[in-house]
């Protein structure tokens, strides 16, 4: 058959523009909105994600991560004494202040861990080590934060809670969800930096032996530790996923704008579609007067549609990443996978196909006899 | 129905619903259209003519009455079959010429053809073949909006023709062109019904091309007046 999609759809250029604008707009739309909303949610629980410990230990009710109570660090010794356990360290997750030379202070949260350790580390480290930390005052910041911090280059001395810090170096693309930046730093540090009693913790994380039963050893755990809550990792980062995304305005208000996004998406790509086949009406009547089998004719719409989605999707990617990059600069986490990459592909190829229909039902109510009136 | 006819008409009548009343278009019309002919029918607006035409070309379900085309009753067919007879049996000539602008002319007859099961290398050969009847052998490659009125029309009569149907359908083919292309139009017309035993019917207002047509019926409020 001659190609009388394409051509309807290359034959205007500037009706062929319109339509991948529309398409393009809401493919970006869509998915830098959701992308926004992975970033987000990846963000509360990156400390736990990125934590690699089989366990988290943290005092009774602890609602999210960045909400712990202090509790006495005798407990670690239990954990490490109960079976099943390979190594655990005390951990301090904790908001505090830091102030620059010039006297500005920023709300952060410091993160105490165990430079021994071979887990609970900070990661994506670009500049320096993680033994580093080792060196008194030492703290590591995420380089999306120099400025919002002060930091200009490693060895730069700030102030934390009236002790001294020192960068001894830097991390890539550690976002957290709230404003406060990630400050990682050796547990003795964090005690100071967050006014800890010396005998306090606010995390103990486990790392079980290879062929532990991690149910069984959490249960285990929590017999021996009645005043605590023993989580798997994966179920504290939910957790606080959870906190974050549905008992906060913030992540209500980035949950809505994602559906929102996903809303005015479908109704633009809905409307621009149906208006590029709105433009054949006329031809569409023709091919039902000669008579063309419905199924043709179905099939020069959809063909229509899915091209625009297939060049519209492309054009969309591209222009995401340009915002992708220009988010990673900045502090708002546009997360994008491949997994949402292609998602995106069947969405837009569905919403275009999805448009189509509707068009298609108002062509097939056409009357043939349309084409005798002038 | 003898052999020569390709469409009867018997006892038609059509109204259109307006209201609890109804409108009448046509009024109990029996008609026989006959191959080899070009047969122009005349009328005033609102006459009916176009009614008539879209019932013989399988658009319309008549009211009452029956309509036979090319030997098969049609009156009663199912609404999905009705695009297979007109695909078949009935070729189109609109007045807006109605040509697909975005193919080029030749790309229009060969959709035309493809419809109607032509393979493309066969359908491309048979489009070059009739763009060269209708004296546009030279404008294939050229998009309808290159065409002069007559040379769209002209298209618009290969198109019509492709795949040989029995009946070509005009309606108001020469309205949009000046007094040459339409003759040259007709001309075509009344060379396809001659020479390929066509049954040819063009709804016309106008009198100048009375002298191309074999048969002339006039139809008024809905009845046929003379022919």
């Amino acid at each position: 058959m001659p190609p009388l999609a394409r051509r309807n759809l290359f034959h205007d250029k500037i009706r062929l523009m319109v339509t991948l604008n529309g398409i393009v707009f809401a493919v970006v739309l869509i998915v830098v909105e959701l992308g926004l909303f992975t970033g987000f949610t990846t963000a509360t629980s990156g400390v736990m994600d990125h934590s690699q410990a089989d366990l988290w230990i943290a005092a009774r009710s602890t609602p999210y991560v960045d909400q712990a109570v202090d509790f006495n660090e005798r407990k670690f010794y239990q954990v490490l004494a109960t079976p099943g356990v390979a190594d655990a360290q005390k951990y301090i997750v904790r908001w505090t202040e830091w102030k620059q030379p010039n006297g500005r202070t920023e709300s952060v949260e410091v993160i105490g861990l165990d430079p021994n350790k071979s887990f609970g580390l900070p990661w994506n480290i670009v500049t320096g080590d993680v033994q580093q930390l080792k060196q008194p005052h030492a703290v590591m910041v995420d380089v999306i934060y120099k400025q919002k911090l002060g930091v200009h280059n490693v060895g730069d001395w700030f102030e934390i809670r009236g002790h001294r810090a020192k960068v001894v170096g830097f991390t890539q693309g550690i976002r957290a969800f709230t404003t406060a930046p990630y400050v990682f730093t050796t547990f003795k540090n964090a005690q100071e930096f967050a006014q800890f009693n010396q005998n306090q913790t606010n995390f103990v994380l486990v790392k079980a032996v290879p062929s532990a039963d991690l149910a069984k050893l959490k249960a285990e755990l929590q017999r021996r530790l009645p005043d605590n809550d023993v989580y798997l990792t994966r179920e504290f980062a939910a957790k606080t996923n959870h906190y974050w995304m549905f008992t906060t305005g913030a992540g209500i208000s980035v949950l809505m704008a994602a559906g929102l996004g996903l809303v005015v998406g479908i109704v633009v790509v809905t409307q621009t579609i149906y208006a590029t086949t709105m433009d054949h009406i006329r031809e569409f009547g023709t091919l039902k007067a000669m008579g063309a089998p419905n199924s043709y004719v179905y099939r020069v719409i959809i063909t229509q549609a899915t091209i625009a989605a297939v060049m519209g999707y492309v054009l969309a990617v591209v222009v995401s990443l340009f915002v992708i990059l220009g988010g990673a600069k900045s502090g708002a986490p546009i997360q994008v996978g491949w997994q949402l990459l292609v998602s995106m592909f069947f969405v837009t190829v569905g919403m275009c196909v999805l448009a189509a229909i509707v068009s298609i039902k108002k062509v097939m109510g056409l009357d043939p006899a349309m084409v005798f009136r002038g | 129905m003898s052999v020569d006819v390709a469409i009867s008409v018997r006892g038609v009548t059509k109204t259109y619903a307006e209201g609890s009343a109804g409108t009448p278009a046509l009024n109990g019309v029996s008609l026989d259209i006959r191959r080899g002919e070009l047969t122009l029918m005349m009328g005033p607006s609102g006459s009916g003519k176009t009614t008539l035409l879209s019932i013989m070309g399988c658009i319309l379900r008549p009211s009452a009455g029956t309509v036979m085309v090319a030997g098969q009753d049609v009156t009663h067919l199912d609404e999905g079959k009705m695009p297979a007879v007109r695909l078949k049996h009935i070729g189109f000539v609109f007045q807006g010429f109605n040509l697909f602008p975005t193919l080029t002319a030749g790309e229009n007859v060969e959709l035309s053809l493809e419809l109607k099961g032509f393979k493309p290398s066969q359908a491309k050969s048979e489009a070059r073949h009739l763009m060269e009847i209708v004296g546009l052998g030279d404008k294939y490659n050229e998009f309808p909006r290159n065409l002069s009125g007559g040379q769209k029309q002209r298209v618009a009569v290969a198109r019509a023709v492709a795949g040989s149907p029995e009946v070509i359908l005009a309606d108001e083919p020469t309205a949009a062109l000046d007094s040459h292309s339409g003759r040259t139009v007709l001309d075509v017309l009344r060379q396809l019904a001659r020479q390929q035993q066509r049954a040819v019917v063009v709804v016309t207002h106008d009198n100048r091309i009375l002298e191309f047509g074999d048969r002339m019926i006039r139809i008024e409020d809905g009845l046929i007046a003379a022919q």
